[in-house]
């Protein structure tokens, strides 16, 4: 017995030992060698926050499926042996953000790494990434895909008027509404309204009809960057401001104080919205659901919100509505009155988007860089299209695609237009923190003066007084 | 809900009845009644307590449309087929039976020669050393020392390895089960090893073949323990380990979320079964084989 | 285990240090024994640790200009730490979270089922046993998850069960959630610590107590607490410990809504990886860790105290 436990617990540790250091076999890291040169096979690896099974999986099975056998054969009948690696993740986004700069700062990392076009001003800040032509060479000036993507759309992944990816899609917000519920109210069809007090009067029109929520605009701190995203911001260019202009950040201004008046009108004067819902921790996929469901009167969300959650094609929504089509309507982000917005605009939108960036710790930047723009082709993107199709960045692309679907189209033709970008600055993702945090204490019943002053605060301990814009 | 239900009188009704004798018949019975429900009702406000939250882990996994309500499940085995089909759900499984059964021997192997030695023999300091040592285990196992962690795991060449992930672990729990150690081994009765020695065994002879042996519902908790840590961790290994083919099964549960982080309930609920199991079955096997106690109290 | 249990008896009316050594170890062999533990901890925590003391004096971030230059602020962190409000407020319901879930709801419902169950044997014992230890040794983020489930404001089973359907439980008290949940979690330790201790209690005291009439509270009181103590101080020093560092809750509440539930654990996570203030998040840690240790040093006093002053 006594020396059985001994025994056992030697084998256990030699085992697993062992176990450990097979384990390890086939993925070493692929930045490590150095020494590979142009004689032997070239590795290139691939790290985005998609994973077969899991989030982003379209995206995954498109890498595996497509991009990896396509390249390693077009790269092979180049007389180049490649073999690309795909590393997925399929994390939260913080968690995901965390691991790609730890690998970058210690000097690792995959070739091709995937991000967030609002990173990019910190990563290149920090040294993380850079320029893609300092990286991948005098092939990336020549690409032919830069004049199929708008200059707009090639900002997403840019910082200080270099760019420093290629954005893989372009987005906007639009307002949904459920046009069922719309009939029940005496309201039309074919609704745009051309002001919040529009909005505001459909919302009341809904709310007489019995509808328990006639509008959800994201607001809070447990919805994270779709608080500022589907909500504040859309409504903060209406008024015609912005959250950094001039190189300066937005205090408490005005134009901020309308927009959380107008989150207090919802939420807490008028009741025409599920104040607690904006504190859950899964309260836009409750919101979601709920749209599905026939609960909810207006929405404001993301292109994605279409293609992907109410989607209702066979696996791809994960809030499906069969009646998708005929139900569901969208519309144009009215300004706070007609003429308000940025640049003198009726109607209003933002953008984000995700890209991938070259890593400059790689070992093959060229034939990274090659990989890349073979990522960001024509035939890549129908090639993606075939599991759901997508805003892409290209016009080429988008010419030949989206025609079949109309809401897309619309974005494409009626959003993208009028949209606008958030700045890809370190600071931003504090600063939208704390845009977050003040429409929480709005919807939580604080005063509105309490909350923009707290946010005044916050801004200016973030980014210093003298770069913040008080009015 | 938490400190009511066992009342000191009530619990010591189903004790053997010896005491002195009671003032009167009919009041001993109406206490002794009284006692017996008090009694019953507090330990099944207990079980109601522990176990609501358990219903969901084995009704969910069973049912054919999952949600988050417990109810009689709409009986299927398909949730595990689903496992499967996840192709990294398997290998996450064994990635952490390696993690987990890696750092316990580590743990278990090091942590009793310290905490024999330590036990055994004055070294200056060692009480506060101990100390010590536990407290800096807890900031290190937290987000804050992250980047010097993962530094040094790059520099050393461990990065991506499992090993590099069990040295961390290992690191951050060998204070709090050498504490434990130590104060189970202070409590083994000298005389064992007094009379081995006269025998003419070594000292680790002695660990080995007296002290261990005796130690054993120690060295069981210490190991079960270890797992439930290993078992859980997600940063750690998150970090350091970079493809899901290596990663545990604490890390790849958090895949199993859609774009929008809406959970897969089918999924979920039966990984999180598959998930569970080992490390009860673990605490079974260790109860009936070694006994489980934990033993020991600070002495000053 | 009977060794172990007739132990304690003779362990508590222990003798010199000069006796310990018994196996003949001798100073030099004990340095061997315990050098391979030293060197690991060494290497994987105690270097960390010091490193993490240099980043507290750093505005250390990971991304952003300052992860290019990071510049040595001194003390500044520390300053605005404790300058802060949020940190005051954390530090409170770190505070109470400690004292409700761990000090008081663990341990005496942990003493309360080893003392109820110390003479049942059979299924209810087994049962009850094992459904509070399955509670501890589920991964943390299965617990959490059965507990979004029970909690859950739409589809919940404590709405059900209840009919309190629509309140949401995480956001209207998220402080008492939390500490419920950390006593079902964590239950289990002082349980078992205590059935241990419990079954060490020499019979023969229970015995002359109940000769003379004891009722259950004065056994408890007179022959228990005092030969438990050590145990008593043992569970109540690893569990303050744990509870304060436990990052569990953050998986039910995110530290929300407004910062109601931001226990230190979940404050710094918020302060270092979303909020990017690496430098700060590893200052407060070591605060904490001050804190931590009074917590420590006062045990060990009243453990000191009471020993000395019981013989």
């Amino acid at each position: 017995m006594r020396r059985k436990l001994a025994a056992i617990i030697a084998g256990t540790a030699t085992a697993a030992l062992l176990l450990g250091a097979c384990g390890n076999d086939g993925s070493d890291d692929p930045t490590d060698g150095g020494s590979e040169g142009s004689d032997g096979p070239v590795t290139l690896t691939i790290t985005l926050n998609a994973i077969a099974g899991g989030k982003n999986a379209a995206e995954a099975a498109w890498i595996e499926d497509w991009v990896i056998p396509e390249f390693e054969a077009a790269m092979a009948a180049d007389g180049t042996d490649v073999t690309v690696v795909f590393e997925p993740q399929g994390v939260d986004d913080e968690d995901y953000k965390t691991k790609i700069s730890l690998d970058l700062q210690s000097g690792g990392g995959a070739d091709i790494i995937g991000m967030d076009g609002i990173w990019v001003g910190e990563f290149a800040e920090a040294g993380y990434i850079q320029p893609l032509s300092a990286v991948g060479g005098s092939a990336v000036e020549e690409w032919e895909g830069w004049d199929q993507i708008s200059d707009a759309v090639q900002n997403a992944l840019s910082f200080n008027g270099e760019r420093y990816g290629i954005p893989q899609g372009a987005d906007g917000r639009v307002l949904y509404f459920n046009k069922d519920l719309f009939a029940a109210a005496g309201l039309p069809e074919d609704w745009q309204p051309t002001s919040w007090e529009e909005v505001l009067d459909a919302g009341r029109a809904l709310a007489e009809s019995g509808v328990a929520i006639p509008l959800q605009i994201n607001a809070g701190t447990a919805m994270g960057e779709a608080t500022t995203m589907q909500g504040l911001l859309p409504l903060l260019v209406g008024t015609g401001a912005e959250v950094y202009r001039d190189d300066q950040w937005i205090g408490g201004t005005d134009e901020l104080r309308d927009v959380l008046e107008f989150y207090r009108t919802i939420y807490v004067d008028e009741q025409l919205g599920d104040a607690v819902l904006q504190q859950e921790a899964a309260g836009r996929d409750t919101s979601f659901a709920q749209f599905a469901a026939g609960e909810i009167g207006i929405l404001l969300e993301g292109d994605y919100f279409w293609r992907s959650v109410i989607n209702p094609a066979e696996g791809v929504g994960t809030a499906p509505m069969t009646n998708r089509d005929e139900v569901v309507g969208y519309t144009r982000i009215p300004a706070q009155e007609p003429g308000s917005g940025i640049n003198g605009q009726d109607f209003v939108s933002m953008s984000g988007g995700t890209g991938r960036v070259l890593n400059p710790n790689s070992d093959n930047p060229e034939l990274a860089w090659e990989l890349l723009a073979f990522m960001n082709s024509a035939e890549a993107y129908e090639a993606r299209a075939v599991d759901g199709l997508n805003i892409t960045p290209r016009a080429d692309v988008n010419a030949e695609l989206l025609a079949s679907d109309p809401m897309l189209t619309f974005v494409s033709d009626e959003v993208l237009p009028i949209t606008a970008y958030r700045p890809g600055l370190a600071a931003y993702p504090e600063v939208s923190l704390a845009l977050q945090e003040a429409t929480e204490a709005v919807v939580a019943g604080d005063p509105v003066d309490d909350a923009l002053a707290n946010y005044a605060d916050a801004v200016a301990g973030i980014v210093g007084e003298e770069n913040v814009d008080n009015g | 809900m938490t400190g009511e239900p066992l009342l000191p009188q009530a619990a010591d009704a189903p004790g053997p009845r010896t005491a002195a004798p009671p003032p009167s018949l009919g009041r001993r019975m109406v206490r002794h009644y009284l006692s017996r429900v008090l009694f019953v009702v507090a330990m099944g406000l207990v079980l109601a307590f522990f176990a609501l939250p358990m219903l969901w882990l084995v009704t969910a996994p069973f049912d054919a449309d999952p949600s988050l309500t417990v109810g009689w499940p709409d009986w299927t085995l398909a949730n595990f087929a689903r496992i499967a089909e996840n192709r990294y759900a398997l290998g996450s499984l064994r990635n952490s039976l390696v993690l987990g059964l890696g750092t316990m021997a580590l743990v278990l192997t090091l942590g009793s020669l310290a905490a024999y030695a330590l036990s055994r023999v004055r070294i200056p300091g060692r009480d506060g050393l101990l100390y010590a040592l536990l407290l800096l285990s807890s900031i290190v196992t937290g987000t804050a020392a992250m980047v010097p962690t993962f530094q040094l795991i790059t520099q050393i060449g461990l990065i991506n390895t499992q090993i590099g992930v069990i040295l961390v672990l290992a690191g951050g729990v060998l204070p709090t089960v050498i504490f434990i150690l130590k104060d189970f081994m202070d409590s083994i009765p000298k005389s064992y090893e007094e009379s081995a020695r006269l025998y003419g065994a070594s000292p680790l002879q002695i660990l080995t073949h007296v002290v261990v042996p005796t130690a054993r519902p120690g060295l069981a908790f210490v190991a079960v323990w270890t797992v439930v840590q290993v078992w859980g961790n997600f940063l750690v290994p998150f970090l350091l380990l970079r493809t899901p083919e290596s990663q545990p099964a604490a890390v790849l549960m958090y895949t199993f979320y859609t774009e929008g982080g809406q959970p897969d309930l089918r999924l979920l609920s039966a990984f999180s079964l598959v998930f569970s199991v080992p490390v009860i079955a673990m605490y079974f096997l260790v109860n009936r084989r070694y006994g489980f106690r934990f033993h020991g109290g600070i002495k000053s | 285990m009977s060794a172990i249990d007739a132990a304690a008896g003779p362990r508590l009316r222990r003798r010199g240090r000069r006796a310990d050594d018994v196996a003949g170890l001798g100073r030099v062999r004990a340095g061997v024994f315990v050098a391979p533990a030293l060197a690991l901890i060494g290497l994987f925590l105690v270097f960390p640790a010091v490193w993490t003391i240099y980043l507290g004096m750093t505005n250390y971030r990971l991304t952003g200009l300052a992860a290019a230059n990071p510049e040595f602020v001194g003390l500044d962190n520390f300053a605005s730490a404790l300058t802060d409000d949020a940190f005051w407020h954390s530090l409170w319901l770190t505070l109470i979270f400690v004292l409700v879930s761990g000090v008081i709801g663990q341990t005496l419902l942990g003493f309360s089922i080893a003392w109820a169950l110390r003479h049942v044997r059979g299924w209810a014992k087994s049962v009850i046993e094992t459904l509070v230890l399955a509670a501890w040794v589920v991964p943390a983020s299965v617990a959490s998850f059965l507990w979004l489930a029970l909690l859950d404001r739409r589809t919940g089973t404590l709405n059900a069960l209840l009919g309190t359907e629509g309140t949401a439980w995480l956001i209207e008290y998220p402080m008492v959630s939390i500490i419920v949940f950390n006593v079902w979690v964590g239950t289990a330790f002082s349980m078992l610590l205590f059935s241990s201790a419990l079954a060490a209690v020499p019979p023969s005291q229970m015995e002359s107590a109940r000769m003379v009439g004891a009722g259950s509270w004065q056994q408890l009181r007179d022959v228990v607490l005092p030969n438990i103590r050590g145990h008593i101080l043992t569970n109540t020093l690893l569990i303050t410990l744990w509870t304060f560092n436990t990052f569990t809750p953050y998986l039910l509440t995110a530290g929300g809504p407004r910062d109601e539930s931001s226990i230190l654990a979940v404050y710094i996570y918020t302060t270092a990886i979303p909020g990017g203030q690496l430098g700060m998040g590893a200052a407060i840690s070591l605060i904490m860790l001050g804190i931590n240790l009074v917590i420590a040093l006062g045990y060990l006093r009243v453990a000191r105290a009471a020993s000395g002053g019981s013989k």
